[in-house]
């Protein structure tokens, strides 16, 4: 009977069909190193890092997406290292957001020889795997961990372009205490290095600032429901939350924190402050704050014209870190060039030097490899959409 | 005092959710010996074809609720199909291998879904539309709204009916006759095959709806929101004693309950020192503690060993 195996070999297609999809990039990325160099050629690999599967999904894509669009504009441009032309290759990996996955990863692209590291996106993935570049002298640039601890390791080859969670963090709790006038306050985290990491932070500058921290609930970066934790906060009074993760997270417990009726302020970090947050929790996004390290894309130079080309590109808004990620695959390019060599030993030292102009910030690296200046922009959702309130910290012009 | 009966709601809520995703594991269970892992990626389908659906109709303008129960009826129908589909491919063939076998299917079946999805519907998650009034009423101090009422009316009814089903109908009663002996039952002329696969195809269609309900309820959809329920409900009906239809739902309500006493309260009850991030380990704690003192869960029977 014909038809008796149909199901079977319609589900064997479709996940030849999945594999293909998935397999093809990292296929695609080996071939030419072994074939494709010739000798006035130099291929020079940029290894990738972010969750491109799980709950993350959607801001990890986002990521490979800066990444990739930096790479191909490198390309189109043709950069000359040393005197040769470049061609810049992509090698984008998952880490599913899994510390122990990261490692693996990083190991990975290690063994494929990268010249430079772009990622992780989390700091719970960016930290394990940093020991590894370090290990291996390969420089990395995360474009979105913010947790202290990444570069507070001693590592020479680990920097950031994003303000890390003790400026961030001290941001949002002088913004919570004074601006917004919060004198109790709840805080819930994802016990994630950066969702914790981010509310500690939020919690010492809160209190500094006068305000009381009447809770501190906890939840997981892959919960949906908080009703629990939101009628245990409820209790207590607050008239501000501070939630220390993703929008994942943020949007139902945005939902399920007005459904509960609690008339309370809502805040989060740079995790909120994604288009997806907007639309995923509708109306009750309304009136919610986050922030995001830099000032406003649009105020930037080549900020606007960024945004447009992506959307252009990938038919879709950028969702977080896109800019953050094309900055870094650019400082790293700009340090090669200086350096006159893709060779990790000889532009590691021109990176710690750099001084560019990005689409985010103006960038150099203070000793540890942090940002230098680290302005942070507070947001809110007005009508729908995320509004600039205030650029506060760093060098950047205080805004009252 | 409105804060506990908060919790309470928030509690059977979140439980009859859970009860109803463990019907399906405990049937499956009740009647093969077999864990049906693939089980949330099910509710999962469910919800996404919902989502795909009901956007199609309310673009055409359909009213609400109308298009809540089209988006239910092929939700469940698309299930049902699923489910007889995973039994046919990675059960049958194995019916009589080793029990690691299926198991080790069920976990690929799990895994293949997850991914077809994410190519299907994209890595991001989806709003779900508002199908249902979300009008909130205020209940002694507490809040509940229509979607939350309605999920455990549904729950409730799903279970009634479906124990009408096993234990009123020939249906029901071939279902438990295979359960007991299947080559005892096949020689009285009971076709095991059709008795499987319609069990697999009632266990999805409550998987639909349990898909619907939950992602009415969190306005959210996603590739992987099966995982975490499929897990949570698995530990719901060993709760209550996998293989008993009542346990299952037992199981769900109280777990249920228990997380969301749990979140709620072991911080003040423990002076501060534990907090609400020991939710889960209150959860896997309760289950312990009730396999360490009835090892076959709080209502199921204590059976020998299945050769």
């Amino acid at each position: 009977m014909p038809y008796k195996h149909l199901p079977l070999a319609i589900l064997f297609a479709a996940v030849l069909a999945a594999c293909g999809k998935s397999g093809t990039p990292a296929a695609n990325s080996s071939a030419p190193a072994a074939t494709g160099a010739t000798s006035d050629e130099l291929v020079v690999k940029i290894g990738a890092s972010a969750p491109l599967t799980g709950p993350q999904a959607h801001i990890g894509k986002d990521n490979e997406n800066g990444t990739r669009m930096a790479i191909e504009d490198a390309n189109t441009k043709g950069i000359m290292i040393g005197g040769k032309k470049a061609r810049f290759e992509l090698l984008s990996e998952d880490d599913q957001t899994d510390p122990k996955a990261a490692t693996i990863v990083a190991q990975k692209l290690v063994d494929a020889k990268v010249n430079g590291i772009i990622g992780h996106l989390n700091s719970g993935t960016t930290i394990p795997a940093s020991r590894i570049y370090s290990d291996n002298g390969i420089p990395q640039i995360s474009p979105s961990a913010t947790a202290v601890a990444y570069t507070a390791q001693g590592f020479k080859t680990a920097f950031r372009v994003m303000a890390n969670d003790g400026q961030q963090g001290k941001v949002l709790g002088e913004f919570a205490a004074k601006s917004l006038n919060a004198r109790k306050i709840a805080v819930i985290d994802d016990r994630t290095a950066y969702g914790q990491g981010l509310a500690d932070e939020f919690v010492k500058s809160a209190q500094a600032n006068g305000a009381q921290i009447v809770t501190h609930e906890y939840t997981t970066d892959k919960a949906v429901d908080f009703a629990a934790v939101l009628t245990a906060i409820k209790g207590k009074k607050p008239d501000l939350v501070f939630f220390g993760g993703m929008d994942p997270q943020g949007a139902p417990m945005l939902k399920q924190l007005r459904s509960l009726a609690m008339d309370v302020k809502f805040m989060m970090g740079d995790g909120g402050y994604t288009p997806k947050l907007i639309e995923n929790a509708g109306a009750a996004a309304e009136g919610a704050y986050a922030s995001l390290p830099g000032v406003p894309l649009e105020q930037m130079p080549g900020g606007k014209d960024f945004s447009q080309r992506y959307q252009a590109k990938f038919n879709q808004p950028i969702q977080l870190y896109a800019p953050y990620c094309y900055d870094a695959v650019n400082v790293m390019i700009a340090a090669m060039q200086k350096a006159g060599s893709a060779e990790p030993a000889k532009y590691l030292s021109e990176l710690a030097k750099t001084e560019y102009d990005g689409v985010t910030a103006k960038i150099t690296f203070d000793e540890k490899g942090d940002l230098k200046g680290g302005a942070i922009t507070m947001y809110q959702v007005q009508k729908g959409k995320w509004m600039p309130l205030q650029t506060l910290g760093g060098s950047a012009p205080a805004a009252k | 005092m409105d804060i506990l009966l908060q919790q309470i709601i928030n509690g059977l809520v979140q439980g009859s959710v859970y009860a109803l995703v463990a019907l399906g594991y405990t049937m499956v269970y009740g009647i093969l010996g077999l864990i049906n892992f693939a089980h949330g990626e099910v509710v999962m389908v469910g919800a996404m074809v919902a989502l795909a659906v009901s956007g199609m109709l309310l673009a055409a303008g359909l009213p609400p609720l109308l298009v809540l129960l089209l988006a239910l009826l092929v939700a469940m129908a698309v299930c049902m199909a699923l489910g007889y589909a995973i039994e046919r491919i990675a059960y049958r063939p194995l019916r009589n291998a080793p029990r690691l076998a299926p198991l080790i299917t069920a976990i690929g079946v799990s895994i293949v879904l997850q991914n077809l999805a994410m190519i299907f519907w994209g890595r991001e998650y989806h709003a779900f539309p508002q199908l249902l009034p979300g009008a909130s009423h205020g209940f002694g101090g507490a809040i509940i709204n229509d979607v939350q009422i309605i999920i455990i009316a549904v729950a409730l009814l799903m279970m009634a009916g479906l124990l009408v089903l096993v234990h009123r109908t020939r249906l029901g009663r071939a279902m438990r006759a295979v359960a007991e002996n299947p080559s005892a039952a096949a020689l009285m002329g009971v076709d095991i095959n059709t008795v499987i696969s319609v069990t697999f195809m009632i266990g999805s269609a409550l998987a639909a709806v349990a898909g619907l309900m939950v992602s009415a309820n969190y306005g959210i959809v996603h590739y992987y929101m099966g995982f975490l329920l499929g897990l949570k409900a698995f530990t719901a009906a060993v709760l209550g004693g996998i293989g008993n239809l009542r346990g299952a739902m037992l199981g769900g309500v109280l777990l249920g309950l228990i997380e969301s006493l749990g979140a709620g309260y072991i911080g003040d009850l423990s002076g501060g020192f534990f907090g609400s991030n020991y939710q889960d380990v209150f959860a896997f704690f309760a289950l312990i503690a009730v396999l360490v003192f009835r090892p076959s869960g709080l209502l199921g029977e204590r059976v020998a060993e299945r050769a």
